[in-house]
């Protein structure tokens, strides 16, 4: 057999884990701000593990990181910052790592979120990545636990629900290291805009909701023409969320925009 | 202003749609997403056709969290683990020292005195810092080499939940958060650690009585001084050949103390400071996953341990200096150390101590692991034993548990002392690091007084009542 010309090796999407540069905890500069979230105990540290090549302490058990962990990482030429959000199952309520999460993907602007959910239990996962969605138009859901789900003898048409969710699928197990080369190509894909998220969004059943969100969401977008969660933010100030009202009375609403390249850490509110 | 007008337009309508839509907003927002996560993991989930096989998750969990085997399983598991520690470590305890105490210390001197370095500064240095990380490095190190993989490879596998689990009906009776069974857990590994943990604990109220009580939780710190004074004077009331188990139940017993102590002061502050109904949540038991065993072993020593005792050293450099000055430093013909242990005896020996072990722990402060180095150094000085080292403030050398009984016994020691010791340890002060993080976290300085002060106090309660008992029995 003929050995391969290694050009065509390097231009094979395949071997992109060569690419990978862990930088751990230097992150003097970066392209990129890349969040991870997802439902407790799903590998997300794991994940953050497996990318950086940090050994941040990972346990079997929910709860685990209460704080953010920060790390970075280098592919294909561009430097990304990770950071490791607490694990939460919803959004919506007020606990203080729900708030940590919330508000890093709202005000911190990650240029991609990669959602890490627990293959075995996709329903429950998925009620977190659609709140996600409708926060953030730029994801990745990582079907993390594959060697799990293959052991419980479950399928997952990862097609279909790539495109349900309208964002790149990547199933994976972090543990042993399968499919990280693959997120990191999709990563990489959603931040650069070679892939165009087209997210899910909640159709609000109740249809006086929905008509109010409609007139709440049209007002926010006549004054803030830039916002693009402007139907999110319309439904969380209708609910009187305190932190988003804070931040419409501050004016800091206005500079909650999607910019390529550009990313203030977010301290406030965290 | 305009931009505040507009704001403030927002704001308003907001307001006026919340109250014409009524408080049904975030149930109808909730059954929205659920229907379409269902719908969508409907669409790409294909379930097996067939039962799955792998009942084998079910019947572990059944064993490990039912009402009756719960338990007592745990119990099995904690005594397992400390037998294999306490077993485990002797031996390699003994090469350690043999080669950091016997060998290199003693060359140590012989070389720095050859070069020229006047007697203090050798003293200084090697009998005073260096004996006190040689110690530590001895005492610490082979428990925590067999004690942490072991714990770690516990928690992958993910049996910490199942003893939330079991421990949350427990918790909620004395008006606690459940979730305090995580943090508690946390805290046997350090201390400052499951204080950090509460965070995930919502309630302020129940989050305060899980961080006051993080203490009852024996760390890292502490594991060392139980298992050692366990070994040596409980271990050896019984015939060797069950010396090992003896200790371990004594180990467990002290643990196990502390989370009835748990309890009770939680149950207490509830119903006192802390006033309030406890709050629910749901815990997810995570699927058992296989513990990845040499993954476990690196990251254990790596983090935990070399972690752990790269902190005790730290602190045992200065503690070792300091002991070294207090014993070298007299005033008309005595040294400092003897001063203050005097100072410290009368009530010391109230509470069933004595004012080296009272000494020893306001040394330790910064790190609970330099305890029984402190305490062995400081009963050697005031003991004023012989053929033990070399001068005043020098550790010195121990080649066997027979030669750690004869200092203690020079130093006074019964068995009451030493169950004293162990009780103490449990119920004190948390170390410096913690009280920094209690600060911290709470923002608080009356909250990081309690939680300072109250196991204080509870431990000189604790050991003053079991000293009054022990000497009432005696005299029957």
């Amino acid at each position: 057999m003929k050995p391969h010309p290694e050009a065509n090796c390097a231009s094979c999407p395949a071997h992109n884990t060569a690419q990978l540069e862990r930088l751990g905890v230097d992150m003097t500069e970066w392209d990129y701000a890349i969040a991870l979230a997802g439902n407790p105990n799903t590998g997300k540290s794991t994940v953050f593990n497996a990318l950086t090549g940090l050994r941040q302490h990972t346990g079997n058990w929910p709860g685990k990181t209460v704080t953010r962990a920060e790390g970075g990482f280098s592919f294909a030429g561009k430097r990304f910052k990770l950071i490791d959000l607490p694990g939460t199952y919803s959004l919506l309520s007020t606990s203080t790592d729900e708030e940590v999460a919330r508000n890093f993907i709202l005000f911190g602007q990650p240029d991609v979120t990669v959602i890490v959910a627990d293959a075995t239990r996709l329903e429950r996962n998925l009620n977190l990545t659609l709140q996600i969605l409708e926060i953030t138009e730029r994801a990745v859901l990582c079907l993390n636990l594959m060697d799990e789900a293959k052991r419980h003898r479950l399928q997952i048409d990862e097609r279909t629900l790539s495109k349900d969710l309208g964002i790149p699928v990547v199933p994976a197990s972090a543990r042993v290291g399968i499919g990280i080369d693959e997120l990191l190509q999709r990563i990489h894909e959603v931040a650069s805009g070679q892939f165009v998220c087209r997210p899910h969004r909640i159709k609000y059943g109740n249809s006086a909701l929905q008509k109010a969100v409609d007139q709440l969401a049209e007002q926010i977008a006549g004054k803030y023409p830039q916002l693009f969660n402007t139907r999110w933010m319309a439904l969380r100030l209708i609910e009187g969320d305190a932190r988003l009202r804070e931040a419409v009375a501050g004016g800091e609403i206005a500079g909650l925009v999607h910019e390529q390249q550009t990313y203030a850490p977010a301290e406030s509110g965290l | 202003m305009k931009n505040s007008a507009k704001q403030n337009e927002l704001l308003d309508l907001a307001d006026q749609l919340r109250w014409e839509l009524g408080d049904t907003i975030h149930d109808s927002l909730m059954q929205t997403v659920y229907e379409d996560a269902s719908r969508i993991a409907g669409r790409a989930v294909t379930l097996p056709a067939e039962k799955p096989r792998l009942q084998w998750d079910k019947f572990l969990d059944r064993l490990l969290t039912s009402r009756w085997t719960g338990f007592p399983v745990m119990f099995l598991i904690l005594m397992s683990v400390f037998w294999l520690t306490i077993t485990g470590a002797n031996i390699p305890s003994g090469w350690i020292a043999d080669l950091l105490v016997d060998t290199l210390h003693p060359w140590l001197k012989t070389a720095s005195l050859s070069i020229g370095f006047p007697w203090w500064l050798s003293g200084f240095l090697f009998d005073g810092m260096y004996l006190a990380a040689a110690w530590v490095i001895s005492v610490m190190l082979p428990p925590m080499a067999i004690f942490f993989p072991l714990f770690t490879i516990l928690e992958d596998f993910g049996y910490l939940p199942r003893v939330a689990f079991n421990l949350d009906a427990l918790f909620r009776k004395s008006g606690a958060h459940g979730k305090q069974a995580l943090t508690m857990a946390m805290g046997y590994g350090c201390n400052a650690a499951g204080i950090i943990a509460t965070r995930i604990i919502d309630s302020p109220r129940e989050r305060l009585i899980a961080i006051i009580t993080n203490n009852f939780s024996l760390c890292n710190g502490r594991w060392p001084t139980q298992i050692l004074i366990a070994s040596l004077f409980i271990g050896t009331l019984v015939p060797p050949a069950l010396g090992g188990f003896v200790s371990a139940l004594s180990v467990v017993g002290v643990a196990l103390l502390g989370v009835a102590l748990t309890f009770v002061t939680s149950w207490f502050l509830s119903r006192s400071v802390l006033k309030g109904t406890p709050s629910s949540f749901s815990l997810e038991l995570p699927p058992y996953r296989p513990p990845r065993i040499w993954q476990t072993l690196y990251t254990s020593l790596v983090d935990r341990t070399l972690f752990v005792l790269w902190r005790a050293v730290v602190f045992a450099f200065p503690a070792g200096a300091l002991i070294w000055l207090m014993a070298n430093f007299q005033i008309s013909g005595i040294s400092l150390a003897e001063y203050l242990i005097q100072w410290f005896n009368p009530f010391g020996l109230l509470i069933g101590l004595n004012g080296v072990i009272l000494l020893a722990y306001v040394i330790a402060i910064p790190a609970n692991e330099i305890v029984v180095p402190t305490i062995l150094m400081l009963t050697v000085l005031s003991a004023k034993m012989t053929g033990m080292g070399a001068g005043a403030g020098v550790m010195f050398e121990l080649d066997d548990m027979q030669a750690y009984q004869q200092v203690f016994q020079a130093g006074g020691w019964t068995l009451m002392t030493a169950l004293n010791l162990m009780l103490f340890s449990l119920v004190h002060n948390p170390c410096s690091t913690t009280i920094y993080t209690i600060f911290k976290e709470t923002g608080s300085r009356r909250w990081t007084l309690v939680s300072t002060f109250l196991p204080v106090v509870m431990g000189f309660l604790l050991t003053f009542f079991v000293t009054q008992f022990w000497r009432l029995i005696s005299m029957l």
